[in-house]
């Protein structure tokens, strides 16, 4: 009923705007402007945000961050109502077509998340400055880019203006040697990244002599013949594939996630694997499906996607049995989730791409919820950060603990929970592409990874309380905390709406 | 009464009154005591509507009744639930046997009890969706989901080696299943729905039958369990408490064989009837090998865990005879073997609660401090080893019926797992109730209280009524098994039809 409702309002808000439009000279100025309304939205208010800022004489961190949230909102709004014929712009380099608008949700909600859980722990941390907030606005400027991106330059430049904020949140807590070590080694090996993508673009274009993605395919396609493939564009997908690999934290180029994520500050930790992961995944399909869809180079690229996979779910089940600090091991479970994710694009498909989508939207639910409990590991003598910590934490904390528990069984993908549904959709497209190995892979990697998501259940429910944590959470986490739970125990029950949402926004790919 | 969702309220019940505990407030004494009879009453409201049920099922009908249909997750996905003469019974099993459990926590658990109950009607909820589900997708959320409160149950209620169990028990659970998760999906794509009412009428490429057979198999046979796959069993019920060991014995391993029946034979009839060798194969090994490691068992729970495997052989082996007796003997065993081991486990628990340890040899000459007890535990003792008039003996003699007919050396050596069970039972039943009283820890022992009269007797009596009366059983599940037959025989004849033409045209 409500979503009707808002849908409704919405609409009329749309004709509104629809009118204003039509009302205007029918060679009004800038008619690209409307199409990437949200992006401008959230850049000018990062900027004016920065200087309200400066200017503000009061401690002005609580209310810039307040003031962001309220931003990715109007964001939001931007981006769930459009105005009416105008999914391109640029001459077609940025698309903000249903696919591009289903990942800008997600990039939105995951960095307004970011933001809120984020105050609490800067405060006390005293890292408390009002650019924190705004770094991430930005960033999530560049992730808007990269999902809409469907050129190689605006695909770079989406990459690089979501990547630098990353590398100087990473670095954000200045004092602490392990912060900046981290922020320097996601620095040095982001820049690598970046060097890997611009070489394979440079290769794509050479070949090609176009960047647009729907040129290059029709490039490609004109001149592919059975057996025989340009390998000049092969090197320079495979580039681009390393390149996004990093990104994603996809096992080989996954080395930097582990420390990056025990070093980086933990609400900026939580940040790195919701927001962005969503932005490269999206750029990931687009990248691969809309230049390079055709039959000619499908199987180029199915090939690195299936070794990518297999590599970080194996990687990421047995790596992660060994650790003791929770933030590497959830770096290992990330990397493990990402193969899970890339799964689905490996299948290469509509149903494919639909079961990413649900993927990484029920993983950043319970990515949130996991951070959330994760930042609350707080005693009297400041953060702790081992597994060991949560001992006993249901006779301590038994909301938190069973919250948390919810997570972990969903994270291992255990029915009725929606960790079970992702996972349903990606290997059921696995198995339908025929990559029936590959599905088998996924599930028995599913189970080992299980190991240790119930080896913090044991920990919390089985084992003799440890010291209690600082209570009490503060009320936007715990409201936040228990959205995820909610969204993670009922999703079974409504799954109807984001799966629909989900298939239309991965038809677009597919035209 | 007939048009009321009959089936998800049975379902979700459970679950409500599991909400309903999360509220429960007062002193710690007062909330425990009101958790504990919330759980009593949500489990016998549960009974009750199983009952309405039971008196709305029509026996003489062999599809799906009380079906519900609700679109859920699109493309072919749906909430469908519905109930045939198997899996009524298995519903009746399951909402009768929990009151049981939740009595024999009574006294057992005291701490943690709101917690407790709540983990046990959220598996209430899933194990009577499981025989409800008519949806392969709805079918495994509910199989699977069990896990996470069983986990829980033994984990934290456990005995001393308890982490150790409970890991064992999920890790071999849960990547069987996985298996059949993938073989889920390919049927899937293969049927275009996983509405179980079309795939059972769907033919299956026979290349394709051997795959999703096995990965079934992998599934069904961990939980059942078969040999060589059962070594988490023993080590679950050892360290579950009480309860939790009732429902292992009672419920869950019940899926197992449900599952067969459900999936494995109608579905893939062609790969059941070349692979029934290999599963004769398991069940004899299962009974004869387990019989003879029940023989040496110290720890009482052991030992029945040991023996329900034997038992689980015998109605593997009467399901895939593939025949009347056979299908109908492996069903009611499973039922019977339902409520007799649940009683076994009740009976250890009863002198556990007593003097807490589960060693045999701890034990001697209880008749004469408590011979209610004594009599309880022979009858069921004597329903184990499948003694006439005794529920345990008509399975068991079915199921040995229906093997013979197929293959007369599986019955031979079937039988002697019969022998088997008779000397590990008596011979245990012989070590705790008989002999010499001189062990002095034994002389506070008291005899039954009369909360576990209460539990005991409509055991006792289900069992000695079923063994002489085992109509019903068979009135309720006889259409459905013929109409399985009758579909097997089908898809056989069709099978050799299309093979014969093919060696025909190579020829």
């Amino acid at each position: 009923m409500d979503q009707n409702n808002s849908l409704d309002l919405g609409k009329s808000v749309g004709a509104q705007f629809d009118k204003f439009v039509g009302s205007l000279p029918a060679d009004y100025p800038f008619p690209d402007l409307f199409t990437i309304l949200p992006e401008l939205i959230l850049a000018v208010g990062a900027m004016v945000l920065l200087i309200y800022g400066v200017y503000r004489r009061k401690e002005p961190t609580r209310s810039v961050s307040w003031l962001a949230v309220g931003l990715l909102g109007l964001t939001a709004i931007a981006v769930l109502f459009p105005i009416k014929g105008s999914t391109a712009a640029f001459h077609g380099a940025f698309m903000a077509d249903g696919f591009a608008r289903f990942v800008k949700m997600l990039i939105v909600i995951g960095s307004a998340a970011a933001i809120i859980i984020s105050q609490d722990f800067i405060r006390k941390e005293r890292i408390a400055r009002f650019e924190y907030p705004i770094l991430i606005l930005l960033s999530s400027v560049g992730m808007m880019t990269m999902a809409s991106a469907n050129d190689l330059i605006m695909f770079y430049i989406g990459v690089e203006l979501q990547s630098l904020p990353l590398y100087v949140l990473a670095a954000f807590n200045r004092d602490s040697q392990r912060s900046t070590e981290a922020g320097l080694k996601y620095f040095v090996l982001g820049a690598l990244s970046s060097g890997l993508l611009l070489y394979g673009c440079s290769l794509i274009y050479g070949f090609s002599g176009t960047t647009t993605f729907p040129q290059i395919a029709a490039v490609i396609s004109a001149e592919a013949q059975p057996h025989h493939i340009n390998l000049g564009i092969t090197f320079g997908l495979a580039f681009i594939t390393a390149s996004l690999a990093f990104k994603v934290s996809a096992v080989p180029f996954h080395m930097w996630t582990p420390d990056v994520y025990e070093g980086a500050p933990t609400p900026v930790t939580a940040f790195f694997g919701m927001a962005p992961k969503m932005a490269a995944l999206a750029l990931f399909a687009r990248a691969m499906l809309t230049p390079f869809g055709g039959v000619a180079y499908h199987w180029q690229w199915q090939q690195i996607l299936v070794f990518v996979s297999v590599a970080s779910m194996v990687l990421g089940a047995f790596a992660a049995i060994g650790q003791t600090n929770i933030k590497r091991l959830m770096a290992y479970s990330t990397i493990g989730h990402m193969g899970f994710a890339l799964v689905g694009l490996a299948a290469g498909t509509v149903e494919g791409v639909k079961g990413l989508l649900i993927y990484i939207t029920i993983y950043l639910a319970m990515t949130i919820g996991t951070f959330i409990c994760i930042l609350s590991m707080r005693r009297r003598e400041g953060m702790v950060e081992t597994i060991a910590d949560l001992s006993g934490l249901s006779r301590t904390h038994p909301m938190m603990a069973a919250a948390l528990a919810l997570l972990m069984f969903s994270l291992a993908g255990v029915p009725p929970l929606a960790g079970f549904f992702g996972k349903w959709f990606v290997f059921a497209a696995a198995v339908q592409a025929k990559l029936y190995w590959l599905a088998v892979v996924g599930v028995v990697t599913s189970v080992v990874g299980a190991y240790y998501y119930l080896r913090i259940v044991k920990i919390m429910y089985f084992d003799e309380p440890a010291p209690a944590f600082e209570r009490p959470m503060p009320r936007d986490m715990s409201i936040l905390l228990g959205a995820a739970s909610v969204f993670v125990l009922f999703f079974g029950v409504f799954p109807g709406p984001l799966v629909t949402a989900a298939r239309a926004a991965a038809a677009v790919l597919f035209p | 009464m007939t048009d009321a969702p009959l089936l998800s309220l049975i379902t979700f019940v459970p679950l409500a009154g599991a909400a309903l505990l999360l509220i429960v407030g007062g002193d710690i004494e007062m909330r425990n005591r009101n958790c504990r009879f919330l759980a009593l009453w949500t489990t016998l409201v549960a009974f009750a509507i199983s009952i309405v049920m039971w008196a709305n099922f029509d026996p003489s009908r062999s599809d799906f009744q009380f079906t519900e249909k609700h679109e859920w997750l699109g493309g072919g996905i749906s909430y469908h639930m519905g109930v045939d003469g198997i899996s009524v019974l298995f519903i009746l099993l399951t909402t009768f046997i929990m009151p049981f459990c939740i009595l024999a926590s009574w006294k057992a658990i005291d701490t943690r009890v709101r917690e407790y109950m709540i983990a046990f009607l959220v598996l209430e909820s899933l194990m009577i969706g499981t025989f409800c589900a008519l949806d392969l997708v709805l079918f495994y959320l509910f199989f699977e989901g069990g896990l996470i409160p069983m986990f829980l149950i033994i984990g934290i209620w456990g005995g001393p080696r308890r982490v150790y169990a409970t890991y064992k028990f999920f890790l071999y659970t849960f990547l069987g299943s996985v298996l059949m998760l993938v073989a889920m999906m390919a049927m899937y794509w293969q049927a275009g729905t996983t509405d179980i009412t079309v795939l059972l009428t769907h033919d299956f490429p026979v290349s394709m039958q051997s795959w999703l057979w096995f990965a079934f198999l992998a599934s069904f046979a961990v939980k059942m369990p078969m040999w060589p796959v059962h070594t988490w069993l023993p080590d679950a019920h050892v360290e579950a408490p009480t309860a939790g060991s009732v429902i292992l014995a009672g419920i869950l391993l019940k899926m197992g064989g449900y599952g067969f029946l459900r999936f494995s034979v109608p579905m893939f009839p062609v790969a059941s009837e070349q692979f029934a060798p290999l599963i004769f194969a398991l069940s004899v090994i299962a009974i004869i090998y387990t019989s003879l490691v029940a023989l040496v068992q110290e720890d009482m729970k052991k030992l029945i865990a040991y023996s329900s495997v034997a038992h689980m052989g015998f109605v593997t082996m009467g399901i895939f005879a593939m025949n009347m007796q056979g299908l109908q003997g492996g069903i009611v065993q499973m039922v019977s073997h339902g409520f007799v081991s649940g009683a076994l486990f009740l009976c250890v628990g009863v002198v556990y609660d007593r003097l807490h340890t589960r060693e045999i040899a701890a034990y001697g000459g209880l008749v004469k401090l408590m011979p209610m007890y004594a009599l309880a535990f022979m009858v069921f003792t004597l329903a184990n080893v499948g003694l006439p008039g005794t529920s345990g003996f008509v399975g068991e003699l079915l199921t040995m019926v229906g093997v013979f007919q197929v293959n007369t050396w599986v019955a031979f050596f079937a039988a002697f797992g019969v022998i088997l069970s008779a000397c590990y039972a008596l011979w245990l039943y012989r070590r705790i109730i008989f002999g010499v009283l001189e062990k002095s820890s034994l002389k506070g022992m008291t005899d039954l209280t009369p909360r576990e009269i209460a539990i005991l007797v409509p055991l006792v009596i289900a069992t000695i009524f079923f063994g002489v009366y085992p109509k019903p059983m068979f009135k309720a599940t006889e259409a459905t098994v013929e109409k399985l037959i009758a579909d097997h025989s089908l898809a056989m004849a069709q099978h050799r039809a299309t093979a014969r033409v093919a060696s025909a045209a190579i020829h």
